[in-house]
């Protein structure tokens, strides 16, 4: 049984009397540990499944499991603590908080844990460390590259020791060169047994994952193996 | 507990740093809830000064005395053509005997006669300004005795040739300890100066205390067998004669609540004997009351100003905290994406307000407690700064923070994290 679970997943977007159908009955199950790279045409539906995934939104209908939560019957709050415990996000345009320094962007999941600050600090310092950037804990992300930028948002993805990464085009905003350094970071990340979930129009960074997921007009396309 | 209040902490400072990253908005931001605080502890500052003020003044009067003093009547004044007509009016010696038998809650009343007589102590020669009165004068007027004793009631029986200084009289006559047991000549007869006492000055609404410019006090028996009750003034060339028999009667009640009735009372009594009103009563309670009458209205009119100011100031804080909840929709969609509960969101925001209408307050606190000491140190008008005067607006500009930051924090708590995480 897999980690997560959709069953007959849809998710419609009502506009006006237009109705959208982001995802059109979608079914899958992905294994603990698993690599997978999710493919497929602009507007096939790729973040919407992410969204759902990620806990930031709800099907219309259809039942999805995370671990043994049925999580499509879960309230608000409830939804909060499964992304704080569960699950973390990368996204492509890396979502770092402006005005807070590196240190601290890597601290947030630890803050809603309700960690105190120096174990936060130590469990900081230990994250910038395994993406090399111990020596940035001071600077704001604005002093950082594309590719730095990313590499905290990995490390702050990793915080709370998550079960599953969420990535949405990781590499979008990245050289090619870069984007390569961050999927090894990712290719890294899941020897260690997290699994992770990635969103890419790029074949060679799909080739870092295990499988290829094809999506088009909200269902699933076709299921390839690296 | 303690993690509580080290994430309270957290929170206060995560608040901080907010706001120090656009400081010259805080501060702007601020001025609504510093000038309402500042406005608020001044005015309370200034109201409460001059209210004690007013009491102590009022004090001295005694608030459970009744105080009336002769008036030379209007018709008197205006039929006054010719120079040899004497005017007889005022208190009588009567008036003072019925208002004591009389009246169940009358404890005691002091009648006074004033005179002005040459006198000479050593070699100063001075016209004194004299009362004579009896014993219980200085129950009614209670002063500190400097030096000596006053007169009793031995001595007003006696007709005893012996006066009391005040202080005042005794700087003129520049009489020290040493003077007293020496003789003092008034009016060409001989007293003894047995006793200084204190002086006070003041007064309450258009009520002078007893005792203002007063210089000496002598039996009343002894100035109607001395000085009798004829006097005769010069002014503006003619000659005024008069007859008084008593300038002052202060009553005493015994207690606060028979003060209005007892004074009504001696009043409608004072009327069927006197064809003339040729008296006046003053109430020293009724101005207690009037003060403090005054205080309300003035603390209601500038209670509002202050509420005006505060709610101007409360709206701008919510203005600004709107606008920031706009400006940082990622920043919320992140938090929330991450893990954050709405209602952590919504403390986030709304410590934000309250550290800011906070230190605003703190900073009108420190106005509103320079401005009044300014008043007093160049104006002279004393102020009061209580308790109640600083923990009062502290909570206020608290409140402020929670009422006006709760809405946009709630629209911070409101933001769809998919659509924020979106925008740009
Ligand atoms: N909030 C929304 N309201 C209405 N329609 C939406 C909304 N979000 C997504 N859609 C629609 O759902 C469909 C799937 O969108 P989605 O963002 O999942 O595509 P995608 O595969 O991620 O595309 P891209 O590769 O361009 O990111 C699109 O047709 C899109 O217009
Ligand atoms: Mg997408």
């Amino acid at each position: 049984m897999g980690i997560v679970r959709f069953e007959n997943i849809h998710k419609i977007y009502k506009m006006g009397v237009e109705e959208v159908k982001a995802l059109d009955g979608v079914s899958l199950s992905f294994e603990k540990g698993s690599f997978w790279a999710v493919m497929g045409a602009s507007g096939s539906g790729k973040s919407t499944m992410m969204n759902i995934l990620g806990c930031l939104d709800r099907p219309t209908s259809g039942q999805y499991f995370l671990e043994t939560h049925d999580v499509s019957k879960l309230r608000d709050d409830a939804l909060s603590d499964i992304r704080l415990k569960y699950i973390g996000f990368i996204f492509q345009s890396f979502n770092l908080i402006p005005q807070l320094t590196v240190q601290k962007n890597i601290e947030l999941p630890l803050y809603y844990l309700g960690w105190d600050a120096h174990k936060s600090a130590e469990r900081a310092r230990e994250l910038a460390e395994r993406v090399g950037l111990e020596t940035r804990l001071n600077h704001r992300p604005a002093e950082l590259s594309g590719g730095q930028m990313q590499r905290v948002a990995v490390a702050r993805s990793l915080a709370a020791d998550p079960h599953i990464i969420l990535a949405d085009e990781p590499t979008g905003n990245l050289d090619s060169h870069t984007g390569t350094q961050i999927m090894e970071l990712l290719a890294k990340l899941n020897t260690e047994g997290t699994t992770i979930i990635m969103v890419t129009h790029e074949p060679d960074i799909a080739a870092f994952a295990h499988n290829r997921l094809h999506m088009k007009d909200g269902l699933i396309d076709r299921i390839e193996q690296n | 507990m303690s993690l509580h209040q080290s994430k309270l902490i957290r929170n206060i400072w995560l608040g901080i740093e907010n706001l120090l990253l656009h400081k010259l908005r805080s501060f702007l931001t601020m001025l609504g809830v510093v000038f309402g605080v500042g406005s608020v502890v001044a005015m309370l500052a200034v109201g409460e000064g001059a209210s004690k003020e007013a009491m102590t003044q009022i004090q001295k009067l005694g608030s459970n005395n009744i105080i009336i003093n002769s008036t030379k009547s209007l018709e008197d004044d205006s039929s006054n053509t010719q120079n040899a007509r004497i005017n007889i009016y005022g208190l009588t010696y009567f008036d003072n005997e019925r208002i004591n038998d009389t009246f169940p809650h009358v404890k005691k009343a002091a009648p006074a006669k004033l005179i002005r007589k040459e006198s000479r102590l050593g070699a100063q020669v001075l016209e004194l300004r004299i009362v004579g009165t009896t014993e219980a004068w200085f129950e009614l007027v209670p002063r500190e005795v400097l030096a000596g004793r006053v007169f009793g009631e031995k001595d007003v029986e006696d007709f005893a040739n012996v006066a009391v200084l005040t202080e005042f009289g005794a700087r003129k006559l520049l009489a020290t300890k040493n003077t007293i047991g020496q003789p003092i000549r008034i009016g060409g007869n001989s007293f003894i100066v047995v006793g200084i006492i204190k002086s006070e000055e003041g007064q309450a609404g258009n009520l002078q205390i007893p005792d203002q410019q007063v210089d000496a006090y002598i039996p009343l028996s002894t100035v109607r067998k001395s000085f009798g009750d004829f006097f005769m003034k010069r002014a503006a060339g003619s000659r005024i004669r008069e007859i008084v028999e008593l300038h002052q009667i202060i009553v005493q009640v015994d207690d606060i609540e028979d003060v209005e009735p007892t004074a009504a009372g001696i009043e409608r009594m004072l009327q069927d004997f006197h064809k003339k009103k040729d008296y006046e009563l003053s109430v020293p309670l009724a101005l207690l009351k009037q003060a403090e009458a005054t205080k309300r209205t003035f603390n209601i009119v500038l209670g509002s100003i202050a509420s005006i100011s505060l709610l101007v100031g409360g709206i701008g804080i919510m203005n600004i905290m709107l606008a920031s909840v706009t400006e940082r929709t990622r920043e919320i969609g992140i938090r929330r994406a991450i893990g954050a509960k709405r209602r952590q969101i919504i403390i986030q925001f709304l410590i934000e307000t309250v550290v800011l209408s906070t230190l605003g307050g703190i900073v009108g606190l420190a106005m509103g407690i320079l401005i009044p000491a300014i008043i007093t140190y160049f104006a002279g008008m004393p102020t009061v700064i209580t308790a109640k005067s600083i923990i009062f607006p502290l909570f206020i500009s608290v409140g402020i923070g929670i009422v006006f930051g709760l809405y946009p924090a709630i629209n911070a708590a409101r933001v769809d994290p998919i659509i924020a995480l979106r925008h740009e």
